[in-house]
């Protein structure tokens, strides 16, 4: 029932002109939310209007808040005819329903039109009163904080971390509903806009109340996406992981760090580094599994703050270890199954062990098997959609209601998907999943849903069983796997000490080692003891899809990877296409393996991160692409090279030919190592056979046929014979993969790249970060063959990371970060690509031995770069004081006072104090200028920068239709303006919720339709991320006081269900 | 094959100052990345043409979205679209800031408003070459159907001729209709840095006045020569020039005094005046100059051609000869006489000082305003 919402519209400015005869506009706003609306008055004859209305009060259910925006429209008014629509501005108000998130919105927002597009701007004010609801039985989930961020967010800590959530909403979608035949494009892109809106507040709601249910208290890595299946609906789906997040309330603790504004060691402090003692051991009631392993342990121990790497609670292990343990020899398995069961059993209780975290407190993950995945291709047309003429239909297709076959349905196909990856996770010997994500792809009726993740083994320090989740969790049987304990004995290195070592020692390597049984092994792997502790057994390759653990141990750089791939298909219909698609995928995945392997060599390294394979699929071609990043992880074995056979040795010719292509590829391996500082320290080889002894098995595929046209496949780690990866060049294909290998263009002098969060290797960034998206569209000729298509495909995506690299190159030297590839085809012979990556310029680093040539390289670059720009405004000055006979610094000067005068007179004098340029500057960043500042980054942190709030998420959809594409200049004029104003509408509204950066941003769906013919497009939109407050670490010492007040006031609010 | 849609949009808008240039001048992004090829950025960077054109094409498009707002460059200040200050436009401005030695306080102001004001001076600087060919013309359609000529006759393109007769265009309409000083005007309607306001107004002075620029006698006279003489007239000649209340516009001259102008002719006229006035202006002479032969000769003559001008001012007609009557009647016949500026400046002093000797003529504030822009302006146009 409760909460009151108050709005009031302060003004209007840069209006466009409504009235042609006065070229002025009478302007007046609609503020509506839920099906109360209020009018402010006309304001006439002006762009520029000033209402200062009153406050208008909207008392509403709290369920309402969560759900509804507040709907601004602001329309001329019109003594004769209807009153023109000028535009809208939808405000998600759910950022103030959490204490600890913003507290008031304010400020000028663009006016939307979905047709011209931003046309002015509105200034608001926003307010919730919400009073406090303690019903057991309420709907609203107000106060669960969501984070798009899949980190534990930067001023929280995890107290516990609860695991997987997951809900759809569908509905019908407005553009295909009957009614959208009569109704002009603008009336329905708003409906759309709208139900968007709706839904996904709904959606979060519905979260929400599972995290309650969990007795969490927040999500994080909060995935939200659209599904757009056209006739057959609407489906809004979020996944994201429960958790109970603390605000770290010993806030200054950074501000008396040294000043080096590594972003590293800023990561790891402030988040975990003072959460290690006491959580797991102290608080609430053990469930009888914790107790029964806790009950042997006698804790003589006590925590030391200063460990950071530790795990207190494993670290214990040895002594009780031996108390309990029968003879020395054995007791490492049995302990250690022990040890296993506890945290299985805690994830065996959860229906799906599930994370969609990519990067985890210290001592968190403790291994990591490889990456799985699955996917399944359904046919949409199979369901139909109830006929329902409510507006508010989406409302009757609730979770719980009768009507709701529909989502079940989609559930359905999605549980399918989850209980494939948790037998694949449990086939690697891992009981959870930890980066995973789901994603679809559509093209008329197929539909194929993708799933992946990483498979782990977690410590169970964060996973203690919530109060509440008992009842409804503990009625699912836990299934029974893995009961290795017994049969696991290792010989060599059964002393209890070593076990307790493992466990203690291995930040950098620990979460290398295999977690599955060696004799047991899912899949042929070459295994060897770890390069770093030299007890364990890692595998000679590791793909994940998780961030570079902070702690794990890297030679040199990283860098992007990809794999690229598009297949012909023939076109079909129905159950056939479906069929057709696949029988294509494995194959696709496999490939799309092979050719990652492959470049992974060539570039002297033995990991991936952040591994994402996405796979797209249309009317004549599927796509396939793979991103990932490169490393060299020291505990792994250093990859042999490749090697090229061929079949056929007796032509000498056809051997000249293959030891050149040799030679090619051992010199790129060489010049890559050197590129990338590779440069392991040489150690005694000691392979331990394999057990297959298959040297060129390169991957294997788990394919499991379920009825109808499912197609699921997994994709594991594969391996290589330690000293040479051996590509046969008897086949095309393999012809075709070594050129595809020697085609990637090496990245310019000065830049790298990489799709996580941190690229190794590189620690001291500058705070100039810039974040961008392009989008591009390429057309292809009909009649391609496959080989045709790769070559082109592949060529789009080097060309636009070209593109990419000059535009940026005044940033050198710099890293482009989370560069986030997303394809499509969105009609038969088009290809989209679209990348959004922030580039992050860094201070060259004391020059290592081999990077010292480019370096200097690089840095004269910028020299000789800025020397042009500073030239620029000189050259300028002389134009415009040209007459001028007198030397330039006069002319400068005056140029500089006028500059001086304009500027103060247009912020209003905006109280700067006097002291030195650099604080002068940096408050102004603040809240100095007329416009804000706000950066966006798709990653987690902001380099040089402390975030000490966040405001909450901001999760907005545009729809943007023209049917004047050439007078806006062509697609790239439509699209460019479209992405410009998604960004300055996103800016806007972070700034009007106080913030001053968007983090973990993301453009999520950029779906771009054309008809040149009738010269029109359209382009849905769809972006999130966290709105923050950061401060400049330079700048924290003097705002440390004020904000340490201002967080010790914020009280944990959603705890209290 | 072909790239259907590329496009790069960057959170802060990343904007190329050659790319600018090339396309304030009108360049076809074809011909920019020409251009752009030649002048090595592609060995620079390690780029393909393909790229080159890709970027090319992409800042273009920025532009052309930028324009809208340079129009109205007041809006720009608190404009959202795009967003602008970067911090390595900050570094860079530091750097330059340091070398002219600024201080502390301006710099941070500087850093907020240069990329803006940059973008403006690049937006509304011009050809002084394309000015010339317009100056004093009407800023009519008429004028604008014209512009090929120009641009034939300039070698500036007819995009860039079209731009700048626009900007031209929409500064003048915009201070047409405002009270108070005409540079200040120009200065905070479209943020422009002092110099280039005060060419405006020039610009809007001269088309307001339709005067006469294009004979061939004037030709030698550059777009700074006649920029100096407008604002002479704006300076003393106008109403807001005397009365600082601002209640009239800077535009227009002084109706009150062109009327007064008349009364000057009495130095003429009356013969007892004019010869009283020659002596005067020949015994401060003799003996400093070698052309005082001349000078005395020529005394009627130049004297007669200065009061004419100013009694003919009151007539709109007359004030578009202005500047050819000053050289016809009295640039030429000294330039004959082989006068030094030396020279001039020396007579003109003389001359405008003997008037207020003279017994008879009561004038003395009129003929001070008038002369003293006169000589000024001769002064300025004295030359070859």
């Amino acid at each position: 029932m409760p909460g009151k919402l108050k709005a009031k519209i302060v003004a209007g400015r840069h209006l466009p002109v409504m009235d042609r005869a006065s070229d002025l506009t009478d302007a007046f706003v609609e503020v509506k939310f839920g099906n109360t609306t209020f009018k402010t008055d006309v304001y006439p004859k002006s762009l520029n209007p000033q209402w200062n209305s009153e406050w208008f009060k909207f008392e509403v259910d709290d369920e309402d808040l969560q759900d509804e925006p507040l709907q601004i429209t602001v329309l001329d008014h019109d003594t004769y005819s209807a009153n023109d629509a000028i535009g809208k501005v939808y405000i998600d108000i759910d950022p103030l329903l959490c204490s600890e998130a913003a507290t008031v919105i304010s400020g000028w927002l663009p006016i939307y039109d979905t047709i011209h597009g931003i046309r002015g701007e509105i200034n608001v004010l926003v307010k919730v009163d919400l009073f406090n609801d303690l019903n057991r039985f309420r709907q609203s989930s107000c106060g669960v904080k969501f984070f798009c961020t899949t980190s534990i967010p930067r001023c929280y800590r995890a107290v516990m971390v609860h695991g997987f959530v997951e809900e759809l909403v569908v509905n019908e979608d407005p553009e295909y509903q009957w009614i959208d035949r009569i109704r002009t494009p603008r009336a329905s892109n708003e409906a759309r806009q709208r139900l968007i809106f709706l839904m996904s507040g709904e959606l979060q709601r519905k979260i929400g109340l599972k995290v309650l249910e969990m007795g969490g208290n927040a999500v994080v890595g909060y995935l939200q996406c659209f599904d757009l299946e056209g006739e057959s609906g609407l489906v809004v789906r979020a996944i994201g992981t429960a958790c109970t997040l603390e605000k770290i309330s010993t806030f200054p603790a950074t501000a008396t760090h040294p000043n080096n504004s590594s972003p590293s060691k800023d990561m790891k402090e402030p988040g975990f580094g003072e959460e290690a003692p006491g959580v797991p051991l102290s608080s609430g009631p053990p469930t009888p599994l914790r107790a029964q392993t806790f009950s042997s342990f006698s804790p003589s121990k006590s925590y030391s703050r200063q460990s950071s790497s530790s795990d207190t609670e494993l670290s214990l292990t040895p002594k009780t270890g031996m108390g309990s343990g029968g003879s020395a020899g054995k007791e490492a398995g049995p302990l250690k199954a022990l040890l296993r069961q506890q945290t299985q059993s805690a994830l065996e209780q959860r229906e799906y062990p599930f994370f969609t975290l990519t990067a985890f407190p210290p001592g968190f993950l403790l291994h990591v098997g490889g990456v799985v995945s699955a996917r399944s291709v359904k046919l949409l047309d199979r369901i139909h959609n109830p006929a329902l003429g409510n507006t508010r239909s989406y409302k009757l297709l609730d979770w719980n209601s009768f009507t709701a076959d529909e989502p079940e349905t989609r559930d359905a196909w999605w549980e399918e998907i989850r209980q494939e990856i948790k037998s694949h996770a449990k086939a690697l010997g891992c009981h959870a999943v930890v980066g995973y994500s789901e994603s679809t792809s559509i093209c008329e009726e197929v539909c194929i849903l993708s799933a992946s993740g990483t498979a782990a083994v977690l410590s169970s320090r964060f996973m203690q069983d919530g109060p509440l989740d008992t009842e409804h969790r503990l009625s699912r049987q836990p299934l029974c796997v893995f009961s290795t304990g017994s049969e696991r004995v290792e010989g060599d290195m059964g002393s209890s000490a070593s076990l307790g070592f493992e466990e203690v020692v291995s930040p950098g390597c620990g979460f290398c080692h295999i977690p599955y049984d060696e004799l047991n092994i899912p899949f042929p792997a070459q295994l060897t003891y770890c390069y770093c502790c030299r007890r364990y057994k890692v595998p000679d390759v590791l793909f994940t899809t998780i961030d570079l653990p902070t702690e794990a141990n890297v030679t040199g750089k990283g860098c992007l990877i990809q794999a690229r791939l598009c297949r012909t298909k023939k076109k079909a219909q129905g159950e056939g296409n479906a069929t057709a698609i696949s029988s294509l995928l494995p194959f696709l995945e496999y490939e799309l393996h092979t050719q990652l392997m492959n470049k992974l060599k060539l570039r002297g390294m033995n990991a991936l991160f952040g591994l994402r394979i996405q796979i797209s699929v249309g009317e004549t071609m599927l796509l396939g692409l793979a991103s990932a990043t490169g490393v060299y992880l020291t505990a792994l074995p250093s990859p042999g090279g490749i090697q090229i056979a061929g079949k056929t040795p007796s032509d000498i010719t056809y051997e000249q030919h293959i030891s050149t292509m040799q030679k090619k590829i051992n010199d790129t391996i060489d010049k890559n190592k050197e590129l990338y500082e590779i440069n392991p320290p040489e150690v005694v080889e000691e392979i331990i056979g394999s057990p297959i002894p298959e040297p060129r098995q390169r991957s294997r595929l788990f394919r499991s046929h379920s009825e109808s046209s499912d197609e699921v496949s997994e994709l594991d780690l594969s391996h290589g014979k330690k000293d040479a990866f051996v590509l046969e060049i008897d086949d095309t294909d393999a012809v075709e993969d070594i050129h595809a290998l020697l085609t990637d263009s090496p990245t310019p002098a000065g830049f790298y790249s990489c799709n996580t969060e941190i690229m190794p290797g590189i620690q001291n960034w500058t705070s100039a970060i810039q974040m961008f998206t392009s989008v591009r569209v390429f057309r292809l000729n009909a009649n391609l063959t496959n080989q045709g298509l790769n070559k082109i495909f592949s060529d789009l995506c080097e060309n636009l990371l070209k593109s990419l690299y000059f535009k940026l190159r005044s940033m050198v030297p710099c890293c482009l970060c989370h560069l986030n590839f997303t394809v499509a085809i969105p009609e038969d012979e088009l290809i989209q690509v679209a990348v959004t990556a922030v580039a992050m310029s860094f201070d060259k680093e004391q020059p290592l031995e081999n990077g010292k040539q480019s370096g200097e390289k690089t840095l004269i670059k910028a020299i000789t770069e800025n020397d042009e720009q500073l030239q620029f405004n000189l050259e300028l000055n002389a134009e415009t004081s040209s007459h001028n006979p007198l030397s330039s610094p006069k002319g400068l000067s005056e140029v500089g006072s006028h500059l001086s005068a304009r500027a103060s007179s247009l912020e209003k004098a905006s109280p700067l104090p006097e002291g030195r340029s650099r604080s002068l500057r940096s408050n102004r960043s603040y809240s100095g200028s007329s416009v804000a500042v706000v950066k966006m980054t798709p990653l987690s942190f902001i380099p040089g920068a402390k975030i000490i709030k966040y405001l909450g998420i901001i999760n907005m959809f545009f729809i943007r239709e023209t049917s004047s594409l050439r007078e806006e200049g062509g697609v790239s004029g439509f699209l460019h303006t479209f992405i410009a104003e998604v960004f300055a509408m996103v800016r806007a509204h972070v700034a009007a919720l106080g913030g001053n950066a968007v983090v973990s941003y993301s453009m999520k769906e950029c779906v771009f339709m054309e008809n040149p013919n009738k010269n029109q497009a359209q382009c849905l939109i769809n972006v999130s991320g966290d709105a923050v407050i950061f401060v400049r670490e330079s700048e924290l010492e003097s705002t440390s006081v004020q904000t340490q007040s201002a967080t010790t006031h914020t009280s944990n609010g959603g705890e209290g269900t | 094959m072909s790239v259907e849609l590329d496009v790069f949009v960057g959170n802060t808008t990343i904007m190329d100052k050659e790319v600018y240039q090339l396309w304030l001048n009108g360049y076809t992004v074809n011909d920019a990345v020409k251009v752009r090829i030649e002048g090595g950025v592609m060995e620079e960077c390690e780029a393909s043409a393909e790229v080159l054109l890709s970027d090319t094409m992409d800042q273009y498009r920025t532009f052309q979205m930028c324009e809208r707002l340079l129009h109205h460059p007041a809006k720009l200040a608190n404009q959202l679209l795009f967003q602008i200050p970067p911090d390595r436009q900050a570094m860079l401005i530091e750097r330059y800031a340091l070398a002219c030695q600024f201080n502390s306080l301006d710099l941070v102001i500087i850093q907020f408003q240069t990329f803006i004001c940059i973008s403006l001076f690049r937006y509304y600087a011009f050809d002084d070459s394309f000015v010339r060919e317009v100056l004093g013309k009407k800023l009519s359609k008429g004028t604008k159907k014209d512009l090929d000529d120009v641009s034939i006759k300039t070698g500036i393109t007819l995009k860039s001729c079209r731009r700048q007769f626009d900007n031209f265009k929409r500064v003048f309409k915009v201070v047409e209709e405002l009270k108070g000083p005409l540079v200040e005007n120009i200065r905070q309607h479209f943020l422009l840095p002092d110099q280039l306001a005060r060419d405006y107004a020039a610009i809007v002075f001269f088309a307001n006045h339709r005067f006469e620029t294009g004979k061939k006698k004037l030709q030698y006279l550059t777009f700074q020569d006649f920029a100096f003489c407008a604002g002479q007239l704006i300076n003393n000649w106008t109403v807001g020039a005397v009365d600082n209340m601002m209640e009239d516009m800077d535009v227009d001259l002084d109706k009150e005094f062109l009327q007064d102008l008349k009364d000057l002719k009495i130095l003429i006229t009356d013969k007892d005046l004019l010869d009283q006035h020659k002596n005067l202006v020949c015994t401060a002479l003799r003996g400093k100059t070698n052309v005082f032969n001349e000078m005395e000769a020529n005394f009627k003559n130049l004297s007669r051609g200065l009061v004419n001008i100013a009694a003919k001012l009151i007539n709109a007609k007359d004030v578009r000869d202005f500047f050819i009557d000053l050289v016809e009647k009295f640039i030429e016949p000294c330039r004959s006489d082989k006068l030094t500026s030396i020279d001039v400046n020396l007579y003109l002093t003389h001359y405008t000082n003997s008037a207020h000797i003279l017994d008879t003529f009561k004038h003395h504030a009129v003929w001070t305003r008038y002369m003293g822009v006169i000589k000024s302006c001769i002064l300025r146009m004295y030359h070859d």
